[in-house]
C-alpha cells in the first residue's frame, strides 16, 4: 500500500483519478497557489504552493523509469551479492545480472560488451578518459583538442592537465553552437592524444557532427572521446560509424538511478587508459571498485527500454517542443532561441527573453522547476560560459531559462509552464526601464552605464 | 482524495516537521534550500509597489538610471519633488534584475516618498540590505539602490540649475531691454 502510494505520482501520468478535484486537476498535479488549509502545501521561494512544482529540467536530472526500479528492487532485498565474489550463488548470480546489463547497454550504443567499463557516472568516465588517456601516452602525446561549450569536468580535467605540462587547445563554436569540423582538422597536431567533443550540449542541447568528426580523427590517428551522458537513449549512436574511441555515459539522465555511469573503450584499434582508480583491479583494471549491482542493473534496464522507446520518445518531445515554442511565442515577441534549431536534441529548450532577468523571472515560475543560465544563479555572477561562448551578449545571456522535456511531460505540464511563463515575462517587462527603452526606441547599445 | 493522501505521502516527515515548525514573520522558506529568498523580498517581487515612470522632461523630476545590462542590473528609480518645499512627493522605479534588485529598488522608492533630498541621500545600502535580509553574494543590489537615489537626486538638482540659469538669461535680457 505505501509503496503504490509512493508511485503516485508516477502512475498518475497512466490515467483518470477519481477525485474531489476538478477533471483537469485530475489529469495533472500542476501546482496551484495553496489555500490557507491545506497541510500538504509547500512553501516554494517563500510562497505556499499546493503540490510540488512541474518539473521541466530533465536535463538535470530524470525521474526513474518504474520498470527499471521494478529490475533494481530483487538486488537490494533479495540478490545482494557482491558481483565479484566467486565462492557462492549470490556472487554468480550478481555477476550474470551485472553482465546482463553490460550487454543492453553496449547494445544501445552498437559496443562489444567487453568495451563497456562501469563507474560512478559520467563525470568520472570523463576523468578516466581526459586523464587516463593523455597521462598513458605521455612520452609521445602532448595536446589534447577540446571546445569552450564542454561540460565543467571535461574542462577542469584538461586544466588539470595544462598543470601537469600539457597543451589544451579549446576550439571556440559557432554563434548556433556547432563547433567548425574544419577548425578543429587543423588544430590536430602530430603531437594530439585526444579529442573531445561532447555529443549533445547539456544547456543548449545542440547535437555536434559526430560522424564528420570521427571520420576526421580516425583519418588522422588520433582518439575520439565524446560526453555522451545527454545523448545515450536520445539520438541514436552507434560507434563505429561514428568513429568513436570513448564515450561517457551517465545513467541518470536516461531515467536510470543516480551514481552509474559507464565508459566505452575501444578495443580495435585498442585504446589504452591509466586507471584513476586503484584497487582489487575490477573492470579489468580500469576502475576498481566494486559494481553496485542495483545501480547497474538499473541502467541495464534503462538502456533496454531506451532502445525500444528512443522514437517514440523523440516524436513526443519534438511535439511537446514545439507546443512550447509556439505557446511562448505566440504571446510574448523578443524570445531568442539558443543554439541551433536543426541540429537539436528536441527534449531541450534554452530559450533567452530580452529585457527580463533570469532570476527573477525564476523566482516568479515557482510552480515550475527550470534553471537558467543567469549570473544570479550561478555562485560566481558570471554568466553561462556556455552562452558567451555563443556570443550571446552578456545582458541577453542573464535572461536565459532551460526547459527540459521528457518522457514524463504532459500536454498539461506544457501547457501550464506556458501560461505560467508567459504571465511572469509580461509583468517583467511591466517593471522593466530597458523594455520601456526599447519600446521608446532608444538603442540600449548607445547608453553609456555608469557601472560600479 | 487520493491526490491529497499521495501528496502527504510525497513530503518526507522531515520536510514536513520543519515546515511545521518553520512558521513565523520573518523565518525564510523552508523548502528553499540554501538560497532561500526572505519574505521581504518575495513580497516585494509579487506585490512590487510604485513601479511605473514619470514624464522624464518634467522639471519637477529627478531620474537616476544606474548599473549596466552586462552585469544584469539597472536600475531606474525616479522622484518628484515639490518645488517650494524640497520634499521628495512621489517616486516610482523600473528594474532589470534578480528578486533582491527589485525588492531594494521598491524599498528604496517607498522610503524616499516624503522625505527631504537632504535626508535621502544618507539611506545607506546596509539599512536596504538588513530590512530584506539580504545574502552576502547580494549586496550588490541594495549598493545599486542607494546608487539610483543619489543619482535621481542629483539629475533633479542638475535640471534645477540648468532651468535656473535660463531664468537668470531671460531676466537680464528683460532687463536690457527695458
Amino acid at each position: 500500500m505505501a509503496l503504490s502510494r509512493r508511485l503516485l505520482p508516477l502512475l498518475r501520468r497512466g490515467g483518470c483519478l477519481s477525485a474531489s478535484a476538478s477533471p483537469a486537476r485530475a489529469l495533472s498535479m500542476a501546482a496551484v497557489p495553496a489555500d490557507a488549509d491545506q497541510e500538504e502545501a509547500v512553501t516554494v521561494k517563500g510562497v505556499r504552493i499546493s503540490g510540488r512544482p512541474l518539473y521541466m529540467d530533465m536535463q538535470a536530472t530524470t525521474p526513474v523509469d518504474p520498470r527499471v526500479l521494478d529490475a533494481m528492487l530483487p538486488f537490494y532485498l533479495s540478490r545482494y551479492g557482491n558481483p565479484h565474489s566467486r565462492t557462492h550463488l549470490y556472487g554468480w548470480e550478481s555477476d550474470a545480472a551485472v553482465e546482463e546489463a553490460r550487454a543492453r547497454v553496449a547494445s544501445l550504443v552498437g559496443a562489444d560488451p567487453r568495451e563497456i567499463f562501469f563507474t560512478s557516472g559520467a563525470t568520472e568516465c570523463n576523468n578516466i578518459a581526459v586523464k587516463g588517456v593523455m597521462r598513458f601516452y605521455r612520452d609521445r602525446r602532448r595536446h589534447v583538442i577540446t571546445t569552450q561549450t564542454e561540460h565543467k569536468c571535461v574542462l577542469d580535467s584538461c586544466r588539470y592537465l595544462q598543470q601537469e605540462g600539457f597543451e589544451v587547445t579549446y576550439l571556440p563554436v559557432r554563434p548556433d553552437g556547432l563547433v567548425d569540423v574544419a577548425q578543429l582538422a587543423d588544430a590536430i597536431r602530430p603531437d594530439t592524444g585526444l579529442v573531445s567533443v561532447m555529443a549533445v550540449n547539456n544547456e543548449i542541447g545542440v547535437v555536434q557532427p559526430l560522424e564528420e568528426i570521427g571520420r576526421i580523427c580516425r583519418e588522422k590517428g588520433v582518439p575520439f572521446h565524446t560526453d555522451a551522458a545527454q545523448a545515450l537513449g536520445k539520438i541514436p549512436i552507434d560507434v563505429n560509424q561514428m568513429g568513436i574511441g570513448l564515450m561517457s555515459l551517465s545513467a541518470h539522465k536516461i531515467y536510470g538511478p543516480k551514481g552509474v555511469g559507464a565508459l566505452y573503450l575501444r578495443r580495435r584499434p585498442r585504446i589504452r587508459v591509466e586507471p584513476q582508480m586503484s584497487g582489487g583491479g575490477q573492470e579489468r583494471g580500469i576502475r576498481s571498485g566494486t559494481v553496485p549491482t542495483p545501480l547497474v542493473v538499473g541502467f541495464g534496464a534503462a538502456c533496454e527500454i531506451a532502445a525500444k522507446e528512443m522514437d517514440y520518445d523523440h516524436r513526443r518531445a519534438t511535439t511537446l517542443q514545439k507546443r512550447l515554442l509556439d505557446g511562448i511565442r505566440g504571446q510574448v515577441d523578443d524570445v531568442v532561441i539558443n543554439g541551433s534549431m536543426e541540429h537539436r536534441y528536441p527534449g531541450n529548450l534554452n530559450l533567452s527573453f530580452a529585457y527580463v532577468e533570469g532570476e527573477s523571472l525564476l523566482m516568479g515560475l515557482k510552480e515550475v522547476a527550470v534553471s537558467s543560465g543567469s549570473a544570479c544563479t550561478s555562485a560566481s555572477l558570471e554568466p553561462s560560459y556556455v552562452l558567451r561562448a555563443l556570443g550571446v551578449e552578456e545582458d541577453m545571456a542573464h535572461t536565459s531559462i532551460r526547459f527540459g522535456i521528457g518522457r514524463f511531460t504532459t500536454e498539461e505540464e506544457v501547457d501550464r509552464a506556458t501560461e505560467l511563463t508567459v504571465h511572469q515575462v509580461k509583468k517583467l517587462r511591466d517593471m522593466s526601464p530597458l523594455y520601456e527603452m526599447a519600446k521608446a526606441g532608444i538603442d540600449i547599445k548607445s547608453i553609456q552605464w555608469a557601472q560600479h | 482524495m487520493l491526490l491529497r493522501a499521495g501528496g502527504r505521502r510525497l513530503l518526507a516527515p522531515g520536510l514536513r516537521r520543519v515546515l511545521a515548525g518553520g512558521d513565523g514573520a520573518t523565518a525564510p522558506a523552508a523548502v528553499g534550500g540554501a538560497r532561500a529568498y526572505h519574505e521581504r523580498v518575495v513580497e516585494h517581487y509579487e506585490n512590487p509597489r510604485n513601479v511605473g515612470s514619470f514624464e522624464k522632461d518634467d522639471p519637477s523630476v529627478g531620474t537616476g538610471l544606474v548599473g549596466a545590462p552586462a552585469c544584469g542590473d539597472v536600475m531606474k528609480l525616479q522622484i518628484r519633488v515639490d518645488e517650494s518645499s524640497g520634499k521628495i512627493v512621489d517616486a516610482c522605479f523600473k528594474t532589470f534584475g534578480c528578486g533582491s534588485a527589485i525588492a531594494s529598488s521598491s524599498v528604496a522608492t517607498e522610503w524616499v516618498k516624503g522625505k527631504q533630498m537632504e535626508e535621502v541621500l544618507t539611506i545607506k545600502n546596509t539599512e536596504i540590505a538588513k530590512h530584506l535580509s539580504l545574502p552576502p553574494v547580494k549586496l550588490h543590489c541594495s549598493m545599486l539602490a542607494e546608487d539610483a537615489i543619489k543619482a535621481a537626486v542629483k539629475d533633479y538638482e542638475a535640471k534645477k540649475v540648468k532651468l535656473g540659469q535660463k531664468g537668470e538669461v531671460t531676466s537680464t535680457e528683460k532687463a536690457a531691454e527695458a
